[in-house]
C-alpha cells in the first residue's frame, strides 16, 4: 500500500474545486486514458487579471485527484505571471510529500497549468521544436529537459517516476541518458568523483578536491533531506574537521551519522584512511 | 469498522483449525524428523500424515509431493529443474497472461538464450490450442501453462493441454497456484507431470508450497542439501506449516462442494448485482470458465487505485489490475493480452471470496461500490465527454 501523507488523503477524498468552468479564460488539457491519468483544468480571470475561478476534473489514481485539487488552491487569487513560477515541487510540498513514483502526478498538474495559462494568453503551447522521446506515454524529450533540471534528476528510474517516460517497453532508456548526460554535461564530464586506481598516489590538492565534491554532491544533499546540514571547516592530512548545522546539530544519533554515513562514504569516495571529527 | 476481505487471490486467513494444529509445533514438538531419537520420531509421524492429506486433495500419491516455500519456489523448481534435464533443447512454451513466477522466469531464461513462444489468448483469455499444437517442435524442453488465472479466475483445458503436450513426449507444469482448493483436480486422470500451489490461498500460513511431481519425470533440485523430500529439495521440513498445509488441504477437501456452491452463488449475485447498479461495465474473462470465487470487473472511465482505496476506507478489500496499484506504469499484462481496453484496464478490480465470506459481504458492497464509482466519474474528465457524446447519438 502506498504510503500517503493525511494531507494527500484529504485532498483525495474531500477534493477541492471539482468541475469544470463554463466559457473559460484558460483551459489546459493534459494525460490520456491510454497513460492512466489525465487532467483538465480550466479557469477564470477577475477584473484584475487573477485567477478568481478554477476548476479541475481528472482521470487517475489517489495521488493525481490529490495533486489536482492541491494545484487549484495554490493558483486561486494568483496572477498569471505569479501562477506559472508554481513547480510540481511546490504541489508535491503542499500535500506534504508524495512516494518518489507518484512524483510524475505532481508534474502531471505542473504541464496542465502551463498548457492552460498558454491557452489564456493565446499562445500555441510547444512552439519549440520537439521530439517524442517515450512512444508508450507520449513524452517529449523537452518535458524530460525540464523535469531533470527542475528536480534535479541523475537516474532512468528518477525520470519514470517524475515523468513516466520509459516506464513501458523501456526501449527509450538509452535516449534518456543520453538527455541526462546533456543536462548535467558540464558536471559529468569532469571526472573528479573518479577515484584514481588503487596504488596511484593523490596529491594534497587532488584529495582535497575530492573530499569538497563527495561532501556537495554525495553527502550535503541526503543530509538536507532531513532538514540537517554540514560544514566544512578542515582538512588536515586524512582528518577531516567538520561543523553539524541544521538537525544535526542537535541530534542524538549526529555520531552515528558521522561515522557510519560521511566517514564511510569519504572512504569510499577518497580514500581508505580518511577519518572525520567534529570541530571542538 | 466492519471488515469484507474479498482479495483471497491474494492471500487467505489462516483457518482456525489450522493453526490449533500447528501450535503444538513450535514448543513441544519441536524435533527434527531426520533425527534418531524420540523427538524426531514423534514429529515423523505427523508429517507422513499431512502429506498423505495432500497428496489426496489433488489425487497424489504421498511420494509424488514435494513440500516447497511458496508457490514461486514450485514454479522456478519445475521449470528449471526440467530445463536441466534436456540440456539440448533451448524451446520453452508458456502463455502470455502468467503469474510473474512464471512469466518473468521465462522472460530471464528468454535472455539467456532459450527461445520462448508466449501464446496469445483471445479477448474472454482463451487460449487457441492450434497455437499450441503449431508452437511444438522437436526443440521444446518444456509446456508451462497455468491452471487458472490469477486476476480473471479463467481456467485453462488442462487436460486436452496435457494430452497435446503428452502426444509428443514434452514436460508439461502447470501453475496450480489458484486452482487447488478451488475447483476438484485429480493427478491419477490428468496429464500432468508437475503441479505447483502456494499454502496461502488455501487458508495454511504463507511460506509453505508444494510441487507435485508425477512418478518418473525427470527432475533435478533446485534445492541441494540433505536427502530431504527424496532428494527433491534439501534443506530441513519446516514441519509446523507442513502439518498447517496438510489441516488446510484436509479441509479444503471438504469445502470443495460448498466452494462451488455457496461461494459460486455469493460471486454471481456480486458480478449480477454490480452490472445492474453500475452502467458501463464489464466482465473481464470467460464466464463459462472459471474459478467459482473470481470476478474481474472493469469500470470504465474510472481508475482502479482510486476506487481500491476508497473501498478501503469502508472496509472492503480487494484489489486491481490498474497501473497505480502496481508501482509499474502500465496496467495488467493479463488484461493487455487480453486486449481489454485502456478505457477500462486502469478501471479494473477484481474481488475473490472464501468460504469465510457471507451473504451480507456482498450486500455490503453492492451498497458502497456504486457511490464510488459515481463520485469517482464525476471527477472524471472523460465521463462527461462519454455521455455528451453518447447522448448526441
Amino acid at each position: 500500500m502506498w504510503d500517503y501523507t493525511e494531507k494527500v488523503k484529504d485532498h483525495f477524498v474531500n477534493p477541492r474545486n471539482v468541475g469544470e468552468i463554463d466559457d473559460p479564460d484558460g483551459i489546459g488539457e493534459v494525460g490520456s486514458l491510454a497513460c492512466g491519468d489525465a487532467l483538465r483544468l480550466s479557469f477564470k480571470l477577475d477584473e484584475d487579471r487573477r485567477i478568481n475561478d478554477v476548476k479541475f476534473k481528472t482521470f487517475g489514481c489517489a495521488s493525481a485527484i490529490a495533486s489536482s485539487s492541491a494545484l487549484t488552491e495554490l493558483v486561486k487569487g494568483k496572477t498569471l505571471e505569479q501562477a506559472e513560477k508554481i513547480t510540481n515541487n511546490d504541489i508535491a510540498k503542499y500535500l506534504g510529500g508524495l512516494p518518489e513514483e507518484k512524483m510524475h502526478c505532481s508534474v502531471m498538474g505542473r504541464e496542465a497549468l502551463a498548457a492552460a495559462i498558454a491557452n489564456c494568453r493565446g499562445e500555441e503551447r510547444e512552439k519549440e521544436e520537439f521530439e517524442i522521446v517515450c512512444n508508450c506515454f507520449g513524452i517529449s524529450d523537452r518535458e524530460i529537459e525540464r523535469a531533470v533540471k527542475e528536480n534535479n534528476l541523475h537516474t532512468v528510474e528518477q525520470v519514470t517516476h517524475y515523468t513516466k517516460a520509459g516506464g513501458g517497453c523501456e526501449g527509450c532508456h538509452p535516449k534518456i541518458r543520453d538527455i541526462i548526460a546533456k543536462v548535467w554535461g558540464e558536471k559529468e564530464e569532469t571526472p573528479v568523483l573518479a577515484k584514481p586506481a588503487k596504488g596511484k598516489k593523490l596529491t594534497n590538492i587532488q584529495r582535497m578536491r575530492l573530499i569538497e565534491e563527495t561532501l556537495e554532491r554525495e553527502i550535503k544533499p541526503a543530509l538536507r533531506q532531513d532538514g540537517g546540514d554540514l560544514e566544512l571547516i578542515d582538512i588536515e592530512g586524512s582528518r577531516v574537521i567538520v561543523a553539524l548545522r541544521g538537525t544535526c546539530s542537535f541530534c542524538p544519533s549526529a555520531d552515528f551519522t558521522l561515522k557510519q554515513y560521511v566517514e564511510a562514504k569519504l572512504k569510499e569516495f577518497v580514500t581508505d584512511d580518511i577519518t572525520v571529527e567534529v570541530e571542538e | 469498522m466492519r471488515t469484507v476481505y474479498v482479495d483471497n487471490n491474494a492471500t487467505t486467513q489462516v483457518a482456525p483449525e489450522v493453526f490449533e494444529v500447528m501450535k503444538p509445533f513450535f514448543h513441544d514438538l519441536y524435533g527434527n524428523p531426520s533425527s534418531m531419537h524420540f523427538k524426531g520420531g514423534e514429529v515423523q509421524k505427523t508429517s507422513v500424515e499431512a502429506r498423505e492429506k495432500v497428496a489426496d486433495l489433488i489425487g497424489a500419491s504421498p511420494d509424488e509431493i514435494v513440500f516447497t516455500s511458496c508457490g514461486t519456489e514450485g514454479d522456478n523448481a519445475a521449470i528449471r529443474g526440467t530445463l536441466e534435464n534436456y540440456p539440448g533443447k533451448r524451446h520453452i512454451i508458456s502463455t502470455r497472461v502468467e503469474h510473474p513466477a512464471v512469466w518473468t522466469l521465462c522472460k530471464y531464461l528468454e535472455k539467456r538464450g532459450y527461445r520462448v513462444t508466449m501464446l496469445s489468448v483471445d479477448r474472454e483469455g482463451r487460449l487457441d490450442l492450434d497455437e499450441l499444437r503449431a508452437a511444438i517442435s522437436d526443440n521444446t524442453a518444456l509446456v508451462s501453462i497455468m491452471y487458472a488465472n490469477n486476476e480473471t479466475g479463467v481456467t485453462f483445458p488442462i487436460e486436452e493441454i496435457g494430452q497435446i503436450v503428452k502426444s509428443r513426449g514434452i514436460p508439461f507444469h502447470t501453475d496450480g497456484v489458484q486452482a487447488v482448493g478451488k475447483i476438484p483436480l485429480d493427478m491419477k486422470r490428468i496429464t500432468v507431470d508437475m503441479l505447483s500451489f502456494s499454502g496461502h490461498k488455501v487458508h495454511a500460513p504463507k511460506g509453505i508450497g508444494v510441487l507435485y511431481i508425477r512418478r518418473g519425470t525427470k527432475f533435478s533440485p533446485l534445492l541441494i542439501g540433505g536427502h530431504q523430500e527424496k532428494g527433491r529439495r534439501g534443506g530441513t521440513e519446516n514441519i509446523p506449516y507442513i502439518v498447517g498445509l496438510g489441516k488446510a488441504c484436509q479441509l479444503a477437501a471438504r469445502h470443495l462442494e460448498e466452494e462451488n456452491n455457496r461461494v459460486r452463488f455469493m460471486r454471481d449475485k456480486l458480478e449480477q448485482g454490480l452490472l445492474e447498479r453500475i452502467p458501463d461495465t464489464l466482465v473481464n474473462g470467460d464466464r463459462e470458465h472459471r474459478l467459482p470465487n473470481t470476478v474481474s470487473l472493469s469500470f470504465e472511465y474510472v481508475e482502479g487505485e482510486s476506487i481500491l482505496l476508497l473501498l478501503s476506507n469502508l472496509g472492503i478489500c480487494a484489489s486491481s489490475g490498474s497501473a497505480c496499484t502496481s508501482g509499474s506504469l502500465e496496467p495488467s499484462h493479463v488484461l493487455r493480452a487480453m486486449g481489454i481496453p485502456f478505457t477500462a484496464a486502469h478501471g479494473s478490480i477484481r474481488f475473490s471470496l472464501s468460504i469465510y465470506n457471507t451473504e451480507e459481504d456482498i450486500d455490503y458492497i453492492l451498497e458502497q461500490l456504486p457511490p464510488i464509482i459515481e463520485k469517482l466519474r464525476d471527477i472524471s474528465p472523460f465521463w462527461r465527454d462519454y455521455i455528451k457524446a453518447s447522448s448526441k447519438q
